[in-house]
């Protein structure tokens, strides 16, 4: 992974000293609340209901074992024990006290963290793929490019104060796994007919109130000009985009209302004139960022290593877990397995500093000191030898991390909702733990098989309801938590936004209203067929005629 | 007197920010001493305004740098305005009219302009600050070194630190 030179650690430290004095004037009263906010947002500091929160970046998902311990370092030191791990591959600590949060900072910068960028109207971390590097199924590994995005947007002075918040996402893969689709800016890096690595450049998704899939606005961009162009496009935004309302500033009403042709055609005009400058990459910078990232010493192993395949026939929760949690790796007889954060009655994403200490000893032994964060909320080591599969599962199961339930429907998407943000109209967390305790037959899971339930406390939709295939949103209605239920949402290559199925229904009844509809999914597939393929094929009206008929619903 | 920051000292400001009237109309203009109009002024009293001269012209957040590209050789000075810090439009002003119109003269950044914002607006090419007045100017000065590396090229050092890495 990428190392700081004294540069990267000169830049991190400034910022340290810069927030110190930003608090302390703060608490001095020389600046005003009004001030600060937007100052400490782009350090990622939040007031939330009860205590501030402090988001700290965790750049495109990859962590070092010490940074894993500073964490839970963290976390034990100056929160209540845990960490909450969020949909952008970063991770929140929900108790810090304001005071606190330069030394917290001081901290991180020891182990090349921070929390720069990680809220406000700014460029945001940029998030990828939670494989990159050794997924089975990569064209170009995204990392060098997620880095040379990241030096670039950090502390941009032209696009500190955007008209609102700004995301980039980077995919390298067959399989979309950084649903680049509902980010503001999405780049699926592709290669031409001789071999050359370019980008196709998309713009303008996102999810919140207004759901919008991406637009191609470039399908080749030369690998020299990401950045000019990047340049050109914040530019044309910073510009352009609305700023008299929050709700229509993001990058995709704009992109809407000019048409993506005309917004593609402005943002040629632009980089017409910063194309060739200064900012073109070289191929000196481009090989010095990915020597980062190269190949670890990997061994020479058979690809189907004996031990690990008589274990998988003689255990079956074993094999359960293996089909789950175990993802094909590029390297033969490595795997890249998937801790499991989603164990029931556990506010998915959660990790106390005791786990995230495990999680590092475990990633010291098994995965080459390496852990990844995915943008579902779950942590992944990226480096396991196929023979150490079986220790990884018992010492997984100590910590709490092995259930296997990737991809299945108690693998929920929940943002922290009503219990700790001050944004949300309702709680998502109790949402989450009322499903997973409803469906808590494993036989029955594996059985439904691939099925994703993403919960967001409000509009803001953190926990991206839109993109799943069962969505739930909660509602204020006069001063009451309502949930309403949509169907039919994709995340990746095929990005699809969910349709509500009618009126919301409160958190007592939604383990029932799910209940009934995987009921009208088992009735109804065919084969194999997964549920979101036969919600495509069905639509939603069987779904919604049995859901209503029980009328659980409230208008 | 009203102190102001040029070229990272703390000088006497020599010039006398004149803005629309609420209803949109313009103020009379003193007869002598540098002065700053708004755009909607110098597109009206263009003929008036080069005839008297020592005068520059500012643009507000939502006004455009292309609007006086063609006129930049006519100004004492530029300046642009910050409504609210968060409002960053001025920014790409600034460097359109550094690194695309060739401005060389004095950009002066006015309105919401502190301590933690003012190294932004000087690598966008500003290198006057109008610091707010219940804002402490020495302190806002220090804000230029809050930062002493970057990543990105800008105005004030066009080349990315890849091409200055040792």
């Amino acid at each position: 992974m990428y190392v700081y030179d004294d540069f990267d650690q000169k830049i991190v430290d400034q910022r340290v000293a810069q927030f110190r004095d930003q608090t302390r004037r703060y608490l001095a009263g020389e600046l005003t609340e009004d001030e600060f906010r937007p100052l400490r947002l782009q350090n990622g500091l939040y007031i939330q209901r009860y205590a501030p929160m402090l988001r700290v970046a965790v750049p495109y998902g990859e962590l070092n074992s010490k940074q894993v311990r500073m964490l839970a370092h963290i976390a034990r030191t100056y929160d209540r024990n845990y960490g909450h791990f969020t949909t952008r591959q970063n991770i929140q600590f929900n108790w810090p006290a304001l005071e606190n949060v330069p030394q917290i900072l001081a901290d991180l910068s020891t182990v090349q963290m921070h929390a720069i960028q990680t809220s406000g109207n700014c460029i945001r971390n940029t998030t990828s793929d939670q494989f990159a590097g050794v997924a089975h199924d990569e064209i170009v590994d995204p990392r060098p490019w997620c880095e040379i995005i990241r030096q670039w947007s950090t502390f941009h002075p032209e696009f500190a104060h955007l008209p609102r918040k700004f995301k980039i996402a980077v995919n390298g893969a067959v399989e979309d796994r950084a649903a680049i689709r509902v980010h503001d800016i999405g780049i699926s890096i592709v290669k031409n007919d001789a071999g050359e690595t370019g980008f196709a450049i998309y713009v303008g998704g996102g999810l919140g109130r207004t759901p919008i899939v991406g637009a191609l606005i470039k399908p080749w961009l030369e690998k020299h000009h990401l950045l000019s162009y990047l340049d050109a496009v914040l530019r044309v935004y910073n510009r352009y985009g609305r700023r008299d309302n929050k709700y229509k500033a993001r990058i995709k009403i704009l992109v809407k209302a000019m048409t993506p042709e005309a917004f593609g055609a402005k943002v040629e005009q632009e980089w017409v004139h910063l194309k060739d400058g200064p900012t073109t990459l070289t191929d000196a910078e481009i090989a010095r960022v990915s020597k980062f990232f190269v190949d670890p010493a990997y061994e020479t192993l058979p690809g189907d290593d004996a031990a690990y395949l008589a274990a998988k026939a003689s255990n079956p929760a074993f094999a359960r877990w293996v089909q789950r949690n175990v993802f094909g790796h590029k390297q033969p007889g490595y795997a890249a397995v998937t801790l499991s954060l989603k164990k029931t009655g556990i506010a998915p994403g959660d990790a106390t500093d005791a786990q995230l200490d495990a999680v590092a000893d475990l990633s010291d032994q098994y995965s080459l000191g390496e852990v990844r964060v995915s943008h579902e909320q779950n942590l992944i080591l990226p480096y396991v030898k196929q023979a150490d599969l079986f220790a990884v599962w018992e010492k997984a199961k100590e910590i709490g991390f092995a259930t296997p339930n990737i991809g299945l429907l108690t693998d929920i998407v929940c943002c922290p909702g009503g219990d700790f943000c001050s944004l949300a109209n309702a709680k998502s967390i109790p949402i989450a733990e009322g499903i997973q305790r409803k469906f808590d037959d494993l036989d029955y899971l594996f059985d439904l098989g691939e099925l994703d339930i993403n919960i967001s406390g409000c509009m803001n939709s953190c926990g991206h309801h839109h993109v799943g295939h069962i969505g739930i949103l909660g509602v204020d209605k006069n001063g009451s938590e309502w949930y309403q239920i949509s169907l039919g949402g994709r995340q990746g290559k095929h990005a699809a936004l969910a349709k509500v199925i009618g009126p919301s229904f409160a958190q007592e009844a939604i383990p029932d209203v799910i209940e009934q509809i995987i009921n009208v999914y088992v009735e109804s597939r065919e084969d194999s067929e997964h549920f979101v393929d036969v919600v495509d094929r069905l639509g939603i009206a069987p779904f919604k005629q049995r859901v209503y008929a029980k009328e659980l619903a409230h208008d | 007197m009203t102190e102001i920051i040029k070229q990272r000292q703390i000088v006497e400001d020599d010039a006398q920010l004149i803005r629309l009237g609420e209803d949109g109309s313009f103020a009379e203009l003193p007869a002598s001493g540098r002065i700053i109009v708004p755009l909607k002024q110098w597109q009206a009293q263009r003929d008036a305004l080069l005839a008297r001269g020592d005068f520059g012209v500012w643009l507000a957040s939502d006004e455009e740098a292309e609007t006086i590209a063609a006129d930049i050789g006519h100004f004492a000075l530029i300046a642009l305005d910050f409504p609210a810090f968060i409002d960053g439009r001025n920014y790409s002003n600034a460097r359109l009219l550094r690194d695309r119109y060739g401005y060389k003269g004095e950009l002066r950044a006015i309105g919401d302009v502190f301590k933690d914002v003012i190294l932004l607006m000087k690598r966008c090419g500003f290198d006057a600050f109008a610091v707010r007045p219940d804002k402490d100017i020495h302190e806002a000065l220090k804000g230029l070194d809050d930062f002493t590396e970057y990543y990105q090229g800008a105005t004030d050092e066009p080349l990315p630190l890849f091409r200055r890495r040792a």
